[in-house]
């Protein structure tokens, strides 16, 4: 009898939804049909099982084709190349668990390598801004029970994240928030007439690369100042009837995207979004929240600052101390400046998302791509090693877009001889370790903990 | 003063981080001695004998050490990296952090510079004759005190972020620059001689802008309060004088609130 597994988290956008159910086989081998999931939170559970994933790594040949090769060549491959390279970057972690990340910091940290994620090129931004200025923020769970007004700024929910809307922000109800919609005004700021926009109350079509200058209108009103007629093309009395929405209301929740953290300004941008939501709490409560992009997209921010202080482009060259500055260590930046002399991408697909002259750059090096399927980076890599996927085949703790850990489980097994993340890192280091003739340290370490878990259980 | 020559010998495969090129270092050092001190290429720890030819001779203390480059150091970082005395001169351009956590002397950068030129700086000179990127004396990331101190001149344009979370000293761009100029600054003086694209002043609280090309966009938190005749770096003119952020806060003085200044020129 196929049986249905229920609490499932979904591996997709950074809503990471965990009421997901999935229908298996009778072997456990095949994800049947899902519940609860959107549209393409459905396809990863499916995508997961076609039959023309690889299993095997693929090394690219001297006439460039690609041949499938041992799991253990592939492991020694890597190994000598992170250790030969001056300054290698590993880069991605969209789609892994925190286990996978805690594994490769310690390839990178034995590697000398630039350690950076997906932020680097969507929230990075944010944590610059966080850096300076603060987080007032707080869990989804709050924003549905209390927040009657809701502002998606530079973001756009419908499609990026399908089920936030319908979980957390505009359709729930919650405690305060019984009459669900009803209870919610939606403020959109946005130039362009998004999906989400047209389900907002009031859409401030915010001139292109002028959200700064709105933020500040919005600010010197709250402070009782008068503002020009036009700010960033909208009219004043839009402004003036919008600011006194939030400042009205009981709970303000901003949420903002990408069109924020990567227009003209970037962390500036979330920086003077920060001191609004600061200067509301005069008035009321507000609270503010980065759409992060992927399910577990917030974990490396999260693991790596407690490894080493930073949550990205975190640059362990010297050896003796993390040094982070974006703009210098930032994988883009490196690329373009032709910084790095080796490029290992992670569960991303930095082929598809880098601009081709960072790829042009990277590609004159050696160029190893970590991912279940064939993307893009994949066929461009000197070698592909294919893992299993988090979510579906490889439980474990991912952090969603509220810095909310949650514990992931596998649903089906993985393609046999397939590792995961955190075992082909493991092994990486081990074999780092072996050609170094250092001591696998942090191997001993987690034994030595696992073993204390057990005991303890 | 002693003098100490460096001349390039090779471009470095990636970048070099040259945290050693400062007169605190080479002060009362043999050549031989300064020729094996460390950089980094990457994780590959290099010594400067490797990448530079050094003649001359260093002084006794540092104030006495003059430092000069004969060559492009496109591709050479930290030069000048927190310095307190002395002096050095580039002929040709340096990379990111010329300058950064300076507390003394002065540094000529012949050509251009790129990133963070001055960053987090207390004291000292910086004279830059070419073009500089982004983050012109600005602060480090999370640090809420920026520029202390000190004078940079850039003699041509800026990129963005100029004088981020500054507290005080002088920032002189005599071309153009981007945007975010004294971002939550809290003190100092900023200079523009060309145009700026916008966001002056933002989140600003205290301190000093002068611009004497256009502003494209205002903010909106800054308010018109007058006009005024100025000496502003050897120019004479009657700016129109600005107030604000008026978004952010702002400290009392005799009971009245402390604005920061923009004086834009009247044309
Ligand atoms: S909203 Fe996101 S996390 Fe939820 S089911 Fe869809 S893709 Fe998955």
């Amino acid at each position: 009898m196929p049986k249905w597994i229920t609490q499932v988290g979904c591996p997709y956008c950074g809503a990471s939804c965990d009421d997901l159910e999935v229908l298996v086989s009778d072997d456990g081998k095949r994800v049947l049909e899902t519940r609860n999931a959107c549209a393409i939170g459905n396809e990863i559970f499916h995508h997961a099982q076609s039959p023309s994933r690889p299993k095997l790594p693929r090394m690219r040949q001297p006439d460039g084709s690609m041949k499938e090769v041992s799991y253990d060549e592939a492991i020694d491959y890597t190994a000598k190349t992170l250790l030969a390279a001056k300054k290698p970057l590993i880069y991605g972690f969209g789609s892994t668990n925190c286990e996978g990340m805690s594994a490769v910091a310690r390839v990178a940290e034995k590697g000398g390598a630039v350690l950076d994620n997906c932020a680097s090129i969507c929230h990075g931004p944010s944590f610059l801004a966080i850096f300076d200025n603060g987080y007032p923020s707080c869990t989804l769970g709050e924003a549905k029970n209390r927040a009657d007004v809701v502002v998606f700024w530079g973001c756009n929910p419908m499609h990026a994240h399908p089920r936030h809307t319908s979980r957390y922000s505009i359709f729930p109800r919650g405690t305060f928030t019984a009459k669900g919609q009803m209870t919610r005004t939606i403020i959109c700021v946005d130039p362009r007439e998004t999906d989400t926009a047209k389900l907002a109350d009031h859409h401030l079509m915010v001139k292109q690369g002028h959200d700064y200058d709105l933020f500040d209108a919005f600010r010197t009103v709250l402070r009782g100042h008068d503002i020009p007629d036009e700010v960033a093309g909208i009219p004043k009395k839009t402004i003036l009837d919008a600011a006194k929405v939030m400042k009205n209301a009981r709970f303000v929740m901003i949420f903002f995207g990408m069109g924020c953290t990567h227009t003209d300004g970037r962390n500036h941008n979330v920086d003077i979004a920060i001191s609004l939501t600061r200067d509301l709490n005069a008035h009321t409560k507000a609270s503010i929240m980065a759409m992060r992009g992927h399910y577990n997209i917030a974990g490396p921010g999260q693991v790596w600052s407690w490894q080493f202080g930073f949550p990205y482009c975190i640059d362990l060259s010297k050896g003796t101390h993390a040094h982070m500055n974006p703009g210098e260590t930032s994988s883009i930046d490196l690329a373009m400046r032709g910084e790095i002399d080796c490029f290992v991408n992670v569960g991303t697909d930095a082929g598809a998302h880098f601009p081709i002259r960072a790829v042009e750059q990277l590609k004159k090096h050696p160029f190893i791509t970590v991912d279940p399927n064939i993307c893009m980076a994949s066929e461009i890599s000197d070698l592909h090693i294919p893992v299993r996927v988090v979510g579906v085949e490889e439980p474990g703790v991912v952090y969603r877009m509220d810095n909310v850990p949650i514990q992931f489980k596998k649903v089906v097994d993985g393609p046999e001889g397939v590792p995961s993340d955190e075992e082909l890192f493991d092994r990486v280091y081990e074999r780092m370790c072996e050609l170094t003739e250092t001591e696998p340290i942090w191997l001993l370490a987690k034994d030595h903990a696992k073993a204390a878990t057990n005991a303890e259980q | 003063m002693a003098q100490i020559t460096l001349k390039p010998t090779k471009v470095p495969e990636l970048y070099l981080e040259c945290y050693n090129i400062t007169p605190d270092a080479f002060a009362g050092k043999s050549l031989m001695e300064i020729a094996d001190l460390d950089a980094h290429e990457g994780k590959i720890k290099v010594k400067l004998g490797d990448y530079f030819d050094i003649a001359g001779q260093s002084g006794n203390t540092v104030e006495e050490t003059a430092i000069k480059i004969e060559g492009d150091c496109s591709k050479v970082k930290y030069i000048g990296n927190k310095m307190t005395a002395g002096s050095i001169t580039i002929n040709g351009n340096a990379d990111m952090y010329v300058g950064g956590w300076m507390k003394g002397g002065k540094i000529h950068v012949m050509g251009n510079v790129d990133s963070f030129c001055g960053i987090a700086m207390e004291g000292g000179e910086i004279l830059v004759e070419g073009n500089a990127q982004n983050h012109v004396g600005c602060a480090y990331r999370g640090d809420w005190r920026g520029m202390r101190g000190g004078t940079i001149r850039i003699k041509g344009s800026a990129g963005n972020d100029i004088g981020t979370f500054m507290l005080g000293g002088t920032i002189i761009i005599e071309k153009d620059a981007f945007i975010h100029v004294s971002t939550h600054a809290e003190g100092g003086t900023v200079i523009i001689k060309g145009n700026v694209q916008g966001r002056v002043g933002g989140q600003m609280v205290k301190g000093d802008i002068y611009v004497l090309g256009s502003v494209q966009y205002m903010l909106p938190g800054f308010k018109k309060v007058g006009s005024v005749e100025q000496k502003i770096d050897g120019t004479e003119a009657t700016f129109t004088h600005y107030v604000g952020d008026l978004g952010e806060r702002h400290p009392k003085s005799k009971g009245k609130e402390v604005y920061a200044n923009l004086y834009v020129l009247e044309s």
